[in-house]
């Protein structure tokens, strides 16, 4: 298990370093030079190159990416070109949004997704499979806006229950900020929820047809005992992985979400950063989001090892 | 009074019948064989017993246990039967447990469930039932994963699993076909202590007649879903009154005619092992201390003269497909050296040993797991052709196929159809025309007839014979089935953890071993005639 583990942890730290390399490298290649755009198109040449002197994007390669990664490590991720801003607070500011987001909407995916999966891998072929499955079809076919709108219009518009969109900021109360969070999330879940379910039925249709399974019934389980205790956590594995993605893209695939609910989040934000060349926001907000990412599968992996014993013991 | 009782019971699965007017009755303590070969609806027999059923399957007739009418008891009835009074025992010990729980959970889970009783009462019980299958707590305590036990030991745990609350009926569905000989007569003297412990009554499925013979107080015969004829074993066995009993018995003995004998000494050699250790990495236990290495095959030599037929046999683990696979030059030995043709092959690169891949070729044991399901037969036979010099024309390489074909008896028109068009026994000679195709001097068969009924082994190993007088194929059989090396080989070679520790002539060494291995394996081994000869004998 410890070795499991180690090996688990350098390979991500490995990626890691190796992802901050590419980032790095890719924002070098592309065209446009953050100093001339933020004097604007009339400075003079020499203006931009005493602030480009000032930024020190003379310096030589190695030597900027090793300050830019030595400053990520101390979380000092500079200076945005665009707000003059610490990039750190800008971050902050947006994660206390998009963090929440992802974390209601895995759970929700989760809740919806695994009940569902459960149901109609044990009744696989007859018309409640049929009927779940479609349902499915329809949530990985329809996108999450359009889920969006439906749901502004229903429970915002028509029933009044929350707000239409918009973010009072965790001051405002636990509360109204939660409300303000409920309906992206739950646009957010239900197409990840339609996918983790098929993903769910068929690993677990596979699990069922396993002979432990025949074992467990000949025990005098009833079906519903062995589905729940023998089947569920053998159909974990690919549910987990399938979890893992989930999550990477909750946390930064979101800007259309937030787009339709204005919400404050990092989506937004690297896509303005973007927009405005503002090359060290992208550079920190994708690094962060590389780095999430990383976690999520670090811990995945090791959930895998919780799941399976035979992971704990090969190496 | 019987405590199971099968009248007139047929199933059928959507539209195809499956068991046509089954009776079948078991009494306390009794230990009732149910035989057939693969299809003939066994396995079913024994799920109508449970209510375990696929779902399209529809049973009529009547199924008594204990009083409680089976095809009519609800699903919360058949629950409380299962595990308590009724338990089951399968045939694939390896996957029949469930790889994320401990093996104290699971046996406990049944105790737990029944009876109520806490986790502790209920492990105590798992703990002592261990015990008594040959689990003892020192070596396997509760906290063990399936994993990390083998084949028999599994099968163990299987049947701690189902015997837990001493059922009065226990139903084996080929609890031993998967597990060499050794362990399987340890799991069949378990089984019969069970059932005189316990009176408990045995339902036991085989298709092996030998096993059934040995255990069984009375037999059932069933081919395609019919009782052929039922009664006392030794008198069913040793009358043999209905001719497909007769048929089966045969078979399960068969030896093919093979009027040339070729031996050892005569000409040079067509295989040399000399000296040759194969060692694997072992599991590293700490992270400072370097990992021992496992030695698979320790210092094996032996040599194949042509036209030869020698068997290995051994038990599980014991190395024996390690050194085919050696032989093969799919694996690389650590040390020695193997000549083939005088050649030596170990340590060549892949063309290097392109002449020597043309004139040795395998078979393996599973007919289903060796062919591309997606491939046509002529691709599929055809396929060792490429290590020829010459790659033949298209309408050559059909002229080769239909000839393999023809001299393993299938027709030129199979060809043209896919593995899953075959029977078992039809695609163990596709995988023998397949062999054959590059006029190969050696034959490497791994277990070739361990997963056909007997009838169709008995066939195939006739081909073999043919093969071997014909073409003067050499064979080397790698079996822990000593029926099969007694019936095709000259000379045999025992294996016992990784070394050979006695060779000679298949008929002495059989029937007088020297070493505790070959003693072991000889009378571990059921055997038809002797199982009839004891049991005449016990009924006076």
């Amino acid at each position: 298990m410890t070795a499991y583990l180690l090996k688990r942890l350098i390979i991500a730290l490995a990626t890691l370093v190796l992802a901050s390399m590419v980032v790095f490298a890719v924002l070098e290649i592309i065209p446009g030079d953050p100093a001339r755009l933020m004097l604007g198109l009339n400075a003079s040449a020499d203006q931009v190159e005493v602030l480009r002197n000032q930024m020190g994007l003379n310096a030589p390669l190695a030597i900027r990416y090793l300050h830019w990664a030595g400053g990520l490590l101390s979380l000092d991720f500079g200076r945005s070109y665009t707000y003059s801003v610490p990039v750190i607070d800008l971050v902050r500011e947006r994660i206390v949004v998009s963090l929440p987001l992802a974390l209601i909407a895995l759970a929700l995916s989760t809740i919806i997704a695994i009940p569902v999966g459960l149901y109609s891998a044990s009744r696989r072929g007859r018309a409640g499979d049929a009927i779940a499955m479609g349902a499915t079809q329809f949530g990985v076919a329809v996108p999450n806006f359009w889920f969006a709108l439906m749901l502004i219009y229903l429970f915002a518009v028509w029933l009044r229950l929350v707000p239409a969109g918009g973010f009072p900021g965790w001051s405002a109360g636990v509360w109204p900020a939660l409300k303000s969070l409920l309906l992206p999330a739950v646009a957010l879940a239900l197409p990840q929820a339609a996918i983790l379910a098929r993903v769910a039925r068929s690993a677990l249709i596979e699990v069922l047809n396993e002979d432990y399974i025949r074992t467990a019934r000949a025990k005098g389980l009833p079906y519903r005992a062995v589905l729940w205790r023998h089947a569920l956590r053998n159909a974990m594995i690919p549910v987990l992985t399938i979890l893992g993605l989930q999550f990477a893209f909750l946390l930064a695939g979101t800007i259309i979400i937030e787009n339709v609910f204005y919400l404050p989040g990092l989506g937004r934000l690297v896509f303005q950063a973007i927009t405005q060349r503002d090359l060290i926001v992208v550079e920190s907000v994708v690094m962060l989001l590389v780095a999430a990412v990383i976690a999520v599968n670090l811990i995945v992996d090791l959930s895998y090892a919780v799941v399976d014993p035979r992971l704990r013991s090969r190496q | 009074m019987s405590l199971l009782e099968i009248e007139n019971l047929s199933l059928a699965i959507g539209d195809t019948p499956i068991l046509k007017g089954v009776e079948l009755s078991v009494a306390p303590g009794e230990v009732m064989g149910l035989v057939g070969e693969s299809g003939s609806g066994k396995s079913m027999t024994a799920l109508t017993v449970m209510q375990l059923l696929p779902f399209a399957a529809r049973a009529t007739g009547r199924v008594t246990f204990d009083g409680i009418d089976i095809l009519a008891a609800s699903e919360d009835q058949m629950c409380a039967l299962r595990g308590d009074d009724i338990g089951m025992v399968f045939q694939e010990p390896m996957t029949a447990l469930n790889p994320v729980k401990t093996i104290g959970e699971q046996v406990a889970e049944g105790i737990r469930w029944h009876t109520r009783s806490s986790r502790a009462e209920a492990e105590d019980r798992a703990r002592k039932m261990l015990d008594r299958v040959g689990l003892p707590a020192a070596l396997f305590p509760l906290s063990r994963y399936p994993h990390e036990l083998s084949g028999g030991q599994r099968q163990r745990v299987v049947i701690a699993i189902a015997c837990a609350l001493k059922p009065k009926l226990l139903i084996a569905d080929e609890p031993t076909t998967a597990l060499d000989v050794v362990l399987q007569a340890q799991i069949l003297d378990l089984l019969r202590d069970l059932v005189v412990e316990n009176r408990m009554g045995l339902l036991l499925i085989s298709h092996d007649l030998a096993v059934v013979t040995e255990m069984a107080d009375r037999i059932t015969i069933l081919r395609h879903g019919e009782v052929m004829e039922a009664g006392d074993t030794a008198r069913t066995l040793s009358e043999q009154l209905h001719p497909y009993t007769r048929q089966l018995a045969q078979a399960s003995m068969h030896v093919p005619a093979r009027p040339r004998v070729h031996e050892a000494g005569q000409g040079k050699p067509l295989l040399q092992v000399e000296g040759v250790t194969r060692d694997y990495p072992g599991r590293r236990m700490s992270l400072f201390k370097r990992a021992t290495a496992v030695r698979a095959v320790d210092d094996v030599s032996l040599s194949i003269a042509p036209g030869q037929s020698v068997a290995l046999v051994g038990r599980s683990g014991c190395g024996k497909s390690t050194l085919a696979r050696m032989i093969l030059a799919l694996d690389r030995s650590t040390s020695g050296t193997i000549r083939f043709r005088g050649e030596t092959i170990t340590g060549k690169s892949e063309a290097e040993l392109k002449p020597a891949r043309r004139d040795m070729q395998v078979v393996f044991q599973d007919p289903y797991g060796s062919f591309d399901p997606r491939q046509k037969v002529e691709k599929l036979v055809a396929e060792p052709l490429h290590v020829l010099d010459k790659k033949p024309a298209p309408a050559e390489r059909r002229e080769m196929v239909a000839h393999a074909l023809h001299e393993v008896g299938l027709g030129p028109r199979d060809m043209d159809k896919y593995p899953h068009e075959f029977s078992g026994g039809q695609r163990q000679r596709l995988s023998i025309a397949r062999a054959i195709i590059t006029r190969p001097k050696l034959v490497v068969a791994d277990e070739p007839v361990s997963a056909l009924d007997v009838s169709i082994r008995a066939q195939i190993l006739d081909l073999f014979a043919e093969l071997n007088q014909k073409l003067g194929i050499a064979y080397l059989f790698i079996t822990h089935d000593l029926t099969v090396a007694r019936a095709i080989t000259d000379e045999v070679l025992v294996m016992h953890d990784g070394r050979i520790v006695e060779r000679g002539k298949t008929s002495e060494v059989l029937d007088h071993p020297q070493s505790e291995a070959a003693k072991a394996l000889v009378a571990a081994a059921p055997d038809l005639h002797r199982a009839i000869a004891r049991r005449l004998q016990e009924q006076g």
